[in-house]
């Protein structure tokens, strides 16, 4: 339907709107986010549903310590080796639809601990990712913006056709391969199917 | 509080054949160690602890440092026969030609532990033991059982040095996951190749970065790899 | 929370060693079904990313084992191979509630490696700032503590509130609310302005306000007493031969304050008093807490008037080309959590050969088995949390 034409109708008191409008409007005003700090992010993470920047107000104030009650997981901090399972674990029992944001220098690349040989060089490694939040840490009003992104690009899933949500999507698995704690490093060090390398410039 | 000479004394009274031996430290700090042999540590260190004057009843730190192989390299002059043409005939003459020698003084692992009192409030006192080798010999005695502190913190030792602390009741990896077969804070500690390349302003992750790629591309693991984000 | 049982649970011997004793595990009839409690790394109250593993006979706590490491990122590897004021920025993140502290510990022990002096109006800031640092992280962390109990958020958020005042403080002298890297090897990076000052007067002064109020929220509160009080006691003979330090470890009586101890800084200068508690329990632990808040308003104060005028670093200090003589030094410092102590070896290069942080978020937590044993699984959260940890101070 025509935008024009929905605010002229509003105009004479009738609302109009569609499932897909409606749906996407309801997600996206309730995102639960899980209960899960990593690291110094999650202290400015904890700051961003405190009084002052009240995360409240997008609807996002109810941290599930369960990841079968949540929608959202907030990478806030670095990602050892040793808990990259956990975190891909924690990720798989997290029901659809589910989003990631990855908050900070370290949860997108290993940051400033990226030479490390305990620290995982981004998370998007193991699992997609939906949102980057640069810095370090970055601000609570960067994690609000990048709340808002979130919010936005929920607000334009279709809920058919091929780019359909992974939960409308009977062949879309949300479970990705659990990596193993082997002898010397991960195994595998990298799941390809999320993290493909990058294309070359010559 | 005692100088580290009073404390040696005091030691080599109390432990007879203790053989304590001080290592200066030339920095401004001045805080000399004591390097203690591993057979009498745990008579020492319980002197150090019950001792009315010292009264080190607090172990505040446990470190470990890995001190690798040093090779030396020295100048020796040794006599030498060399064959030579004199005036068209060929002789045997003796020469003193200078000639480099190397040698490799073994390395070792260390365990570095700082007292205090908290009794007589001073310190520190910092005790140090080595160990004969790095690979094979690299027990030493545990001094958790006289300083309770020390336990996390020999199993520290312990997962990233590789010290076997004798007499530790629950010596096992700290940090690492079990699983784990290394020992990375050593100094010959090669990390697993895992830096994908990428643009940063950072020299020495650009050079890593680089380094793999380069290993990457001449396996040609690019195109078994696939896939799409 | 991964719970499985174990049929016929092995007894564990208890350990005997001289010095200490641990009590033995045993199942009250022999034999019988414990319950195996994996709790944590993703744990809603364990502050990020640790792991007990727990053993119950019924709500009864029979073994707990801390796992660590969940954040191990390398600290003092990465130190190996970056320059001594490379490292600077690194110990803002080791205790990332209190990073002034942790960048002082640093300043301080390379300062005694390479005989650098500090002029008075930076010791005077440093104080200041290190102060500052101590309330907000003592009302963080008894605000976490409550928020275990069950009083979920209310007491966080007027810790956070307050919080938030002094991190604005942080944010205009040093650029960044967390991570301030602000103190340098002879000084401070930027000196502090007269419209600073006069800021963190009046954030000082509204201090004893904020503690009053959070003590009449808690300290008579009749939950709070009855379920800390008598639980997780500490003895001063364990708290000092397990090397506790910090606020627990004055909890149980033990009067070590490293601030009188050593009289780094100018500390010497100002009058405060070492508060003492005298059962050692989670309830002393807080009460401890509260009061060195009000020590620290009483030493802002002072050095807030007191402070000179000059520069805030030496003219003689060495930035570029810094290599400090081979030798060592341990350099340590009164952090709100404890004994934070830094171990440097030089061997003359540019990078210093070993760099060791002494962490008292991992030692305190020695005798969390000691104190948990015996007490119901909903008191080790409450005892854990009165350790007060960071983990990224413990796994570093
Ligand atoms: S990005 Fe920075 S602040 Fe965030 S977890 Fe990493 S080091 Fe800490």
């Amino acid at each position: 339907m025509e935008n024009e034409l929905k605010i002229e109708l509003g105009k004479q008191g009738v609302f109009v709107t569609t499932i897909e409008e409606l749906y996407n409007w309801g997600r996206k005003s309730s995102v639960w986010p899980m209960q899960f700090g990593l690291a110094c992010c999650a202290i400015e993470m904890i700051a961003t549903t405190m009084a002052r920047y009240d995360m409240a107000r997008f609807g996002a104030e109810v941290f599930r310590p369960s990841p079968r009650q949540a929608d959202l997981m907030i990478i806030s901090g670095t990602v050892t080796k040793k808990m990259a399972p956990q975190v891909v674990r924690l990720y798989n029992q997290m029901a659809e639809p589910k989003y990631v944001i990855a908050m900070g220098a370290c949860a997108i690349s290993g940051g400033p601990f990226k030479q490390g040989y305990n620290v995982l060089k981004g998370i998007d490694r193991y699992i997609p990712v939906d949102v980057h939040i640069p810095g370090c840490p970055p601000r609570p009003e960067a994690l609000l913006q990048a709340f808002m992104t979130l919010q936005k690009k929920i607000e334009a899933q279709s809920l058919t056709g091929e780019d359909r949500p992974r939960h409308l999507n009977a062949e879309a698995s949300g479970e990705f391969p659990v990596p193993e704690q082997g002898e010397h490093d991960l195994e595998p060090p990298v799941n390809r199917l999320v993290w493909p390398l990058p294309a070359q410039v010559k | 509080m005692k100088t580290v000479e009073e404390i040696k004394a005091a030691i080599e009274a109390a432990v007879p054949g203790a053989g304590v031996e001080i290592l200066p430290n030339a920095s401004p700090s001045a805080q000399h160690s004591l390097l203690v042999n591993p057979a009498h540590a745990i008579a020492i260190a319980k002197f150090l602890r019950d001792d009315a004057e010292l009264a080190l009843d607090f172990l505040s730190n446990v470190t470990g440092v890995d001190w690798l192989d040093k090779e030396i390299v020295e100048k020796v002059k040794v006599p030498r026969q060399v064959s030579k043409t004199v005036d068209g005939v060929e002789q045997i003459v003796e020469e003193t030609v200078e000639e480099t020698r190397k040698h490799v003084e073994p390395g070792y692992l260390e365990a570095v532990y700082h007292l205090f009192s908290m009794k007589k409030k001073h310190g520190p006192v910092v005790i140090r033991m080595r160990t004969a080798n790095r690979t094979d010999k690299v027990e030493l005695p545990s001094l958790t059982p006289v300083w309770r502190s020390g336990e996390f913190q020999e199993r520290e030792v312990f997962d990233l040095y590789g010290i076997v602390f004798t007499g530790h009741p629950d010596l096992r990896r700290l940090l690492m996951w079990p699983e784990f077969k290394d020992h990375p804070m050593r100094k010959d500690y090669v990390e697993p190749d895992d830096f994908e390349y990428e643009p940063t302003a950072h020299d020495k992750v650009l050079e890593r970065a680089k380094a793999h790629k380069d290993r990457e591309q001449g396996t040609g693991n690019r195109e078994q790899a696939g896939g799409t984000r | 929370m991964k719970t499985e049982t174990t049929p016929g649970y092995a007894v564990e011997q208890a350990t005997q060693v001289e010095g200490w004793n641990r009590p033995p595990v045993v199942h009250p009839d022999g034999e019988g079904e414990l319950l195996e409690v994996s709790m944590g790394p993703h744990h809603p109250s364990t502050h990020g990313v640790f792991r007990m593993d727990v053993a119950l006979d019924g709500e009864r706590v029979v073994k707990l084992k801390p796992v660590f490491g969940y954040l191990h990122r390398n600290h003092e590897q990465i130190a190996e191979s970056a320059s001594y004021l490379a490292m600077m920025p690194y110990t803002d993140r080791l205790d990332y509630f209190c990073s002034l502290s942790n960048n002082w510990a640093y300043a301080l022990a390379v300062e005694k490696l390479v005989g650098q002096a500090v002029p008075e109006r930076a010791e005077y800031i440093r104080v200041i700032l290190a102060e500052f640092t101590r309330v907000q992280n003592h009302a963080s962390a008894i605000g976490f503590l409550i928020q275990e109990m069950g009083a979920s958020g209310t007491p966080l958020m007027y810790a956070f509130r307050e919080r938030e005042k002094i991190l604005d403080l942080f944010e205009s002298l040093t650029g960044s609310r967390m991570m301030c890297n602000y103190m340098r090897f002879g000084g401070c990076r930027v000196d502090v302005t007269a419209a600073w000052l006069e800021a963190a007067r009046k954030v000082a002064a509204g201090l004893p306000q904020f503690v009053d109020e959070f003590e009449a929220l808690l300290t008579g509160n009749e939950i709070l007493m009855a379920r800390c009080q008598g639980v997780g006691v500490l003895k001063p003979e364990l708290a000092v031969n397990a090397g506790i330090t910090g606020p627990m470890l004055r909890a149980s009586g033990v009067n070590y304050d490293i601030r009188k101890v050593d009289h780094y800084g100018i500390y010497d200068r100002f009058k405060f008093r070492v508060p003492l508690g005298d059962h050692g329990d989670i309830y002393d632990r807080y009460m401890v807490r509260v009061l060195e808040m009000r020590e620290s308003i009483g030493i802002l104060n002072q050095a807030l008037k007191e402070i000179p005028a000059g520069p805030v670093m030496d003219p003689k200090a060495k930035i570029r080309g810094f290599k400090p003589k081979p030798g060592e030094v341990y350099g340590r410092i009164e952090a709100p959590k404890g004994e934070l102590g830094f171990y440097l070896i030089s061997t003359g290069g540019a990078e210093p050969y070993r760099y060791r942080v002494r962490p008292p978020s991992l030692i305190n937590l020695t005798v969390l088995e000691d104190l948990c044993l015996g007490q119901n699984v909903a008191d080790v959260i409450l005892i854990f949390g009165s350790v007060d940890i960071v983990l990224g101070e413990v796994d570093r």
